[in-house]
C-alpha cells in the first residue's frame, strides 16, 4: 500500500459520499417535511440520467444535455408530486412504501418501452473524457473530479439555501415540527411541492453525474436507492447536515473496504478464508455500519426531532 | 341407407380425427429474460429462434412449429413456475432457453422429472456437466469453465506473467475466475470480487489494479457492467497502460454502445469465445447475414447458440419422422449432432456439452466501419470440460 | 348464531382450496400455482402478526423463508432427508435468528426499525451469496423432498399440496388463538398506545421481541415447505424485493385482518401470473394497480368484504 493508492481511494469514497448526498438530500427532506416514505426518489434518478442522455444526443453537448434536464428532472417531479403522492401525505408508511413502490414498476416499464430494454449512454466532451494527474504520478478521472466539485457546489447551495433564506428557515421548521408550518399561514401544499421538485431535480442530477459512469440503465434508481435510504437514517432524518457527513462516511467506508479489507483479513486469516470473506464483508460494511449506528443513536447522528 | 350414412359419417369422422392427431405439431418452450434489464439478452436470444424457425419455414420433420416463450424475470422461482406451466399445462415436447445458472438449475427437475427434453442455450453450470448430468439434457453452449480456461492458455502465450483478475462476487464470476487460474501458469498479483448485482463503480478496484502494475488485467462482466467497467477503464487512463483480457463482457450487445461514444481503449483488446461472427462455417456465415438483414444488427454469442437450439431439435424430430413418442430415437439423433451448426462440425461428450473448440477473439472494425469481434486463431482444440469425467451416463 | 358475509366467504375460500385439486387433478400446474399461494399466505400471515397487529414493519422478513428453505437444501446437500431432522432445526434456527435480529432492532422505532430489519436482512442474503460450499447465488438443488419415515410421500404433489393446505389452516388457527390471547391484547394495546402499557407494568420490549420470533418461527416454516415444493433455494428468496413483496401481500389484503394477508398473497400472485402472460410490459399495469389499490381500497382486498368482524 502506498500513500499515493491511500490518496487515490480517499478521492474515490469521497466521489461516491458527495453522488450519495446528492440523492440522499431530497430524500431526507422529503422524508422529514412531508413524512412520505417516497421508494420512487430512484425513478427520479433514472429519470434525470435518461433524459441527459437523450438532451446530449440531441444538442450533442454534455453540459447541455445536463441543463436541460435539470428543469425536465425538476418538472417531472412536480408532476408525480401533484398527481400520486400529495394524496400520499396522509396515509401511513407503508401505503406510501406500497403505491411509490407501483411508481417504480410503472417508471421503469415507461422507460423500457420509450428508450428500449438496452439502456443508453452518455458521450463526454474530450476534455472531461481524460484524467489529470493530481500528484506525481497519481492520475485521476477528470469526470470524477467534477462530480466531487458539483457536490460541494450543491451542499454549500443548500446550505445557504436552508440557514439564511425564508424557504430555509420554513424547510427548518417543517422538519421539526410539520403542523407549526400551517399554523404559520403559509402555503403548504406550495411549499410542500417545491420541495419535492428541489429533491427530485438533485436526485435527477445525480443519475446525470452517475450515468457517464456507469450507463443510463433500467432500474438504476433501485440498486443506489437502498444506498441512500441506508444515508439518510444514518444522518437522521430531516437533516441535511445529517445526511451529508452520513454519505461521505458511507462513501468512505464503502470504498475502503473494498480496498483494503483483503489486505487486512489477509494479516489475520489465512489467504483462501480471506478471500472469501473479504467480498462478502465489504458487501455487508454499510449495513453493518447502520445497524452499529442504530444501536447506540436509534434516532441516527444528526436527529432534527426529538423525542 | 341411413344407417349406412351413419357408417360412412363414422368412418369419415375417424379419418378426420386421425388427420388431425398426424398433423400435430412440435411444441417448444423458450424460457428466457424478456423483462428486467437483462432482457436485451432475451431479446437477441428471442429474435435468434425467430429466425431459425423462419429459415426452416417453420416445420420440422413435417410437422408445424409453435414456441411458446416465456419470460423468467431473471428469477429462479419464476423461471421454475413458467417452465411448470410449459410442461404441464401446455404440455410441450423441449424446452429451451435459460440464460442464467440459478434458473436453470431450479427448473431443470420440472422438466426432467416430466420426461421431457430440456435444451440450454446458454446457462452452463458445472452440476449439469457432471454429477447432475442426465440423459435427456442437452446443451448448444458451453460448460462456464471453458472459455476462462481459453483465456489462461492464450495469456500464457502472450507471456503475461502477473495478472489482476476482478469478477463480481457470485457463481459464474467465481467459475470464470477458478476457469483462467486453472490454466494460468503466471502469478496472479490481485484479486477483487465485487459485489453482484449492483455495484456498477469499480474505481477503487481500478485504483488497487493499477498500483499492482501487472500485464494484464483480467475481468468477466456480463451485461451492463460490462459497458461501465470499459468505460472506467478508459477514463481512468488505464486502456493504454495495462491491456485488458476478457470472457462475456465485450459482445455484440455492448459494442454498438462503445462506439456510440467512442470508446476506443476497447478497439485490439482481447477474449475467448467459441464463436465470433465472423467464423468461416457455412451456417454461421447463413445465420449471421440472415439476422444482420432481419434486424440490422451483429447477433450475439447468446443469439448463436440460440440459433444452433433450433437446428439441433429439427435433427431429432426428423430422425424420428415427426413421432414426438419416440424419445430413444430423438436423444440419439442429437447426441449424434449431425445438424449444421454455426461453430462447425462437432461432437457430443458424454455429458451432453459440446467438444469444440474456442478462438482467441478481437475487437475489430468491419467493412462498413462498425465494431465487432473477428476470431484470430484456436487456443483449445476439441476441448472437453472439465466436469464430464463426474458424469455417470 | 349468525354468520355474517365474511365468514361465509373465508369458508368457501378454504372449502375451494380443500377441494380444488379434486377438480384439477389433470391439472398439476394449477396444483403448483395454488401450493405456492398457500405458501406465501402462511409467510404474510407470519408478516401481518408483525406489521398489522404489533405495528414493527419489518422488511426483513423473507429471511425467515431462506432459513427455512436452506434448512431442506443443506441437510439434502449432505442426503440426509429425513423431515424429522430438517424441520425441527429449521424451525429452531428460525427462532434464535429472530431472537437476535429482534433483539438487536426493537432498540429502534418507526423508519429506523424498517431500515434495520433491512439490513440485517441483507448480511445474511450477503452470506448466502458469499458461501461457495452451498452454490452461492446459484444456491442448491434439493432432488429429494423431506421424507417422514414412510408417513407421506411429498413427491407427489397433491400429497404436498394437502400438507401445504393443512399448515395454512394451522398457522391461521394459531394467529387467530395469538391474537385474542392476552399476548394478543397487548401486542395490539402496544401499536394504538405504547407508553401507556409501559406505565401499566407491561413488559412490552418482552412481549414484541416475543412476537417477532413467533412471526419468524411460522415464516421459516413456510421456507420449509417452500424449499420442498421449489426443489432449489437459492440467497434470492431473502433479497431485501422479497421482503417487500410479502410486505405488499400484507398491505393489498388488508392490514391487520386475519385472512387478509391469504386475499393479498393470492391477488398478488394471480395478477403476477395473468398479466404476465397478457404482455411482457406487465408492469405498466401492475404499477398503476397497486398505487389505485392504496388509494382507493383503504383496508385492502378484506375490506370489500365488508366491516371488520376479527381482529
Amino acid at each position: 500500500m502506498t500513500w499515493a493508492l491511500l490518496l487515490e481511494q480517499t478521492l474515490n469514497g469521497f466521489q461516491l459520499g458527495v453522488l450519495l448526498f446528492l440523492l440522499a438530500a431530497g430524500l431526507t427532506l422529503v422524508f422529514g417535511i412531508m413524512d412520505l416514505v417516497n421508494l420512487a426518489h430512484g425513478s427520479l434518478y433514472m429519470a434525470g440520467a435518461f433524459f441527459c442522455a437523450t438532451f446530449t444526443d440531441w444538442t450533442d453537448s454534455f453540459i447541455l444535455g445536463v441543463l436541460l434536464a435539470l428543469p425536465a428532472t425538476l418538472l417531472l417531479g412536480i408532476v408525480v408530486e401533484m398527481i400520486a403522492l400529495r394524496t400520499l401525505y396522509a396515509r401511513d408508511h407503508l401505503d406510501q412504501v406500497l403505491a411509490t413502490f407501483g411508481i417504480i414498476l410503472f417508471f421503469n416499464e415507461l422507460a423500457r418501452i420509450v428508450w428500449g430494454p438496452e439502456g443508453l449512454v452518455i458521450p463526454l466532451p474530450g476534455w472531461l473524457d481524460g484524467n489529470i494527474e493530481i500528484m506525481a504520478d497519481v492520475f485521476y478521472p477528470t469526470f470524477r473530479i467534477l462530480i466531487i466539485a458539483v457536490g460541494l457546489l450543491v451542499a454549500l447551495g443548500l446550505y445557504v439555501l436552508v440557514a439564511k433564506t425564508r424557504i430555509g428557515m420554513l424547510i427548518r421548521a417543517g422538519a421539526s415540527d410539520r403542523d407549526m408550518v400551517g399554523v404559520l399561514g403559509v402555503n403548504v401544499k406550495m411549499l410542500f411541492t417545491l420541495i419535492f421538485g428541489l429533491g427530485a431535480a438533485l436526485a435527477g442530477l445525480a443519475g446525470m453525474m452517475a450515468g457517464p459512469i456507469i450507463e443510463v440503465n433500467i432500474g438504476m434508481g433501485e440498486e443506489i436507492l437502498i444506498l441512500a435510504f441506508v444515508v439518510i437514517v444514518i444522518g437522521g432524518i430531516g437533516s441535511i447536515r445529517g445526511a451529508f457527513v452520513a454519505a461521505l462516511i458511507v462513501g468512505l467506508i464503502d470504498t475502503m473496504g473494498r480496498s483494503f479489507l483483503d489486505l487486512l483479513l489477509k494479516t489475520l486469516i489465512s489467504g483462501n478464508a480471506a478471500e472469501t470473506a473479504a467480498p462478502a464483508l465489504s458487501a455487508m460494511l454499510v449495513y453493518i455500519l447502520m445497524a452499529t449506528v442504530l444501536f447506540f443513536r436509534p434516532q441516527g447522528l444528526f436527529a432534527p426531532r426529538s423525542g | 341407407m341411413f344407417l349406412r350414412t351413419i357408417g360412412a359419417g363414422l368412418v369419415a369422422a375417424v379419418a378426420l380425427a386421425t388427420a388431425a392427431a398426424q398433423a400435430a405439431e412440435v411444441k417448444i418452450g423458450f424460457v428466457t429474460t424478456l423483462t428486467t434489464p437483462a432482457g436485451v439478452i432475451g431479446r437477441d436470444m428471442k429474435d435468434a429462434f425467430e429466425l431459425g424457425l423462419e429459415d426452416i419455414g417453420r416445420k420440422m420433420g413435417g410437422l408445424d412449429v409453435n414456441v411458446i416463450y416465456e419470460d423468467d424475470g431473471f428469477k429462479p422461482e419464476i423461471g421454475k413456475q413458467k417452465t411448470d406451466k410449459l410442461v404441464q399445462k401446455d404440455d410441450v415436447d423441449f424446452v429451451a432457453g435459460y440464460i442464467w445458472s440459478h434458473v436453470l438449475l431450479a427448473s431443470r427437475k420440472s422438466v426432467l422429472g416430466a420426461g421431457k427434453f430440456l435444451i440450454s442455450s446458454n446457462a452452463g453450470p458445472s452440476q449439469l456437466a457432471g454429477k447432475l448430468c442426465h440423459q435427456n439434457f442437452f446443451s448448444t453452449s458451453w460448460q462456464n469453465d471453458q472459455t476462462p480456461m481459453a483465456m489462461g492458455e492464450v495469456l500464457n502465450q502472450r507471456g503475461v506473467k502477473s495478472l489482476y483478475v476482478i469478477a463480481p462476487n457470485y457463481a459464474a464470476g467465481k467459475n470464470m475466475v477458478a476457469g483462467v487460474q486453472r490454466t494460468f501458469k503466471g502469478k496472479i498479483v490481485g484479486k477483487d470480487m465485487t459485489k453482484w448485482p449492483g455495484q456498477l463503480d469499480f474505481s477503487a478496484e481500478l485504483a488497487k489494479a493499477r498500483a499492482a502494475k501487472p500485464d494484464g488485467v483480467f475481468i468477466f462482466y456480463p451485461g451492463k457492467a460490462g459497458g461501465a467497467f470499459m468505460k472506467q477503464y478508459q477514463q481512468a487512463g488505464l486502456s493504454g497502460q495495462i491491456p485488458l483480457y476478457s470472457v462475456f463482457t465485450v459482445d455484440s450487445i455492448s459494442l454498438p454502445k462503445f462506439q456510440k461514444v467512442n470508446l476506443s481503449g476497447v478497439m485490439g483488446s482481447f477474449m475467448t469465445q467459441f464463436w465470433a461472427p465472423d467464423l468461416d462455417t457455412p451456417q454461421s456465415k447463413k445465420f449471421v447475414s440472415g439476422f444482420k438483414k432481419k434486424y440490422g444488427r451483429y447477433p450475439s454469442f447468446y443469439a448463436a447458440q440460440t440459433y444452433d437450439t433450433v437446428f439441433l431439435i429439427k435433427s431429432a424430430v426428423e430422425a424420428v419422422n415427426g413421432d414426438l413418442k419416440n424419445m430413444d430415437g430423438m436423444r440419439a439423433a442429437m447426441a449424434k449432432a449431425t445438424f449444421p451448426s454455426v461453430r462447425g462440425p462437432f461432437k457430443y461428450g458424454k455429458n451432453h456439452f459440446p467438444v469444440q473448440n474456442f478462438y482467441l477473439r478481437e475487437v475489430v472494425k468491419d467493412a462498413d466501419g462498425v465494431w465487432t469481434t473477428a476470431a484470430r486463431k484456436v487456443v483449445l482444440k476439441d476441448h472437453v470440460d472439465t466436469y464430464a469425467k463426474d458424469c455417470k451416463m | 348464531m349468525t354468520f355474517s358475509r365474511r365468514t361465509i366467504f373465508i369458508a368457501l375460500f378454504l372449502a375451494g382450496l380443500a377441494l380444488l385439486p379434486v377438480a384439477l387433478a389433470d391439472q398439476p400446474f394449477y396444483v403448483g400455482l395454488l401450493s405456492r399461494a398457500m405458501i406465501l399466505s402462511i409467510a404474510a400471515i407470519s408478516l401481518n402478526l408483525l406489521l398489522g397487529y404489533g405495528n414493527m414493519i419489518s422488511f426483513g422478513h423473507a429471511v425467515y423463508i431462506g432459513i427455512g428453505a436452506y434448512s431442506v437444501g443443506i441437510f439434502a446437500y449432505y442426503e440426509i432427508y429425513d423431515g424429522f431432522i430438517q424441520w425441527p432445526v429449521g424451525l429452531a434456527v428460525s427462532a434464535l435468528v429472530a431472537l437476535l435480529f429482534g433483539a438487536i432492532s426493537l432498540r429502534t422505532k418507526g423508519v429506523y426499525f424498517i431500515m434495520i430489519t433491512l439490513a440485517l436482512a441483507q448480511m445474511l442474503y450477503f452470506l448466502g451469496v458469499s458461501v461457495d460450499e452451498y452454490g452461492a447465488d446459484d444456491g442448491l438443488v434439493i432432488d429429494v423432498r423431506s421424507e417422514f419415515a414412510g408417513l407421506i410421500d411429498l413427491e407427489e404433489g397433491i400429497a404436498l399440496y394437502y400438507v401445504i393446505f393443512f399448515f395454512l389452516l394451522l398457522t391461521i388457527f394459531i394467529v387467530h388463538k395469538l391474537v385474542h390471547s392476552r399476548f394478543g391484547i397487548v401486542l395490539r394495546g402496544a401499536k394504538s398506545n405504547e407508553a401507556r402499557l409501559l406505565a401499566l407494568g407491561f413488559p412490552v420490549y418482552r412481549y414484541k421481541l416475543m412476537g417477532f420470533v413467533i412471526a419468524g418461527v411460522i415464516c421459516g416454516l413456510a421456507g420449509l415447505l417452500l424449499g420442498n415444493f421449489t426443489n432449489f433455494v437459492n440467497p434470492d428468496m431473502m433479497h431485501w424485493t422479497r421482503s417487500g413483496e410479502l410486505i405488499f401481500m400484507v398491505v393489498l389484503g388488508g392490514l391487520g385482518s386475519l385472512f387478509g394477508p391469504v386475499l393479498g398473497a393470492f391477488a398478488f400472485l394471480l395478477l403476477e401470473e395473468i398479466l404476465s402472460d397478457f404482455t411482457i410490459h406487465w408492469q405498466i399495469i401492475f404499477g398503476p394497480f397497486l398505487i389505485l389499490a392504496v388509494l382507493f381500497l383503504r383496508g385492502g382486498i378484506n375490506s370489500l368484504l365488508g366491516s371488520r368482524s376479527d381482529g
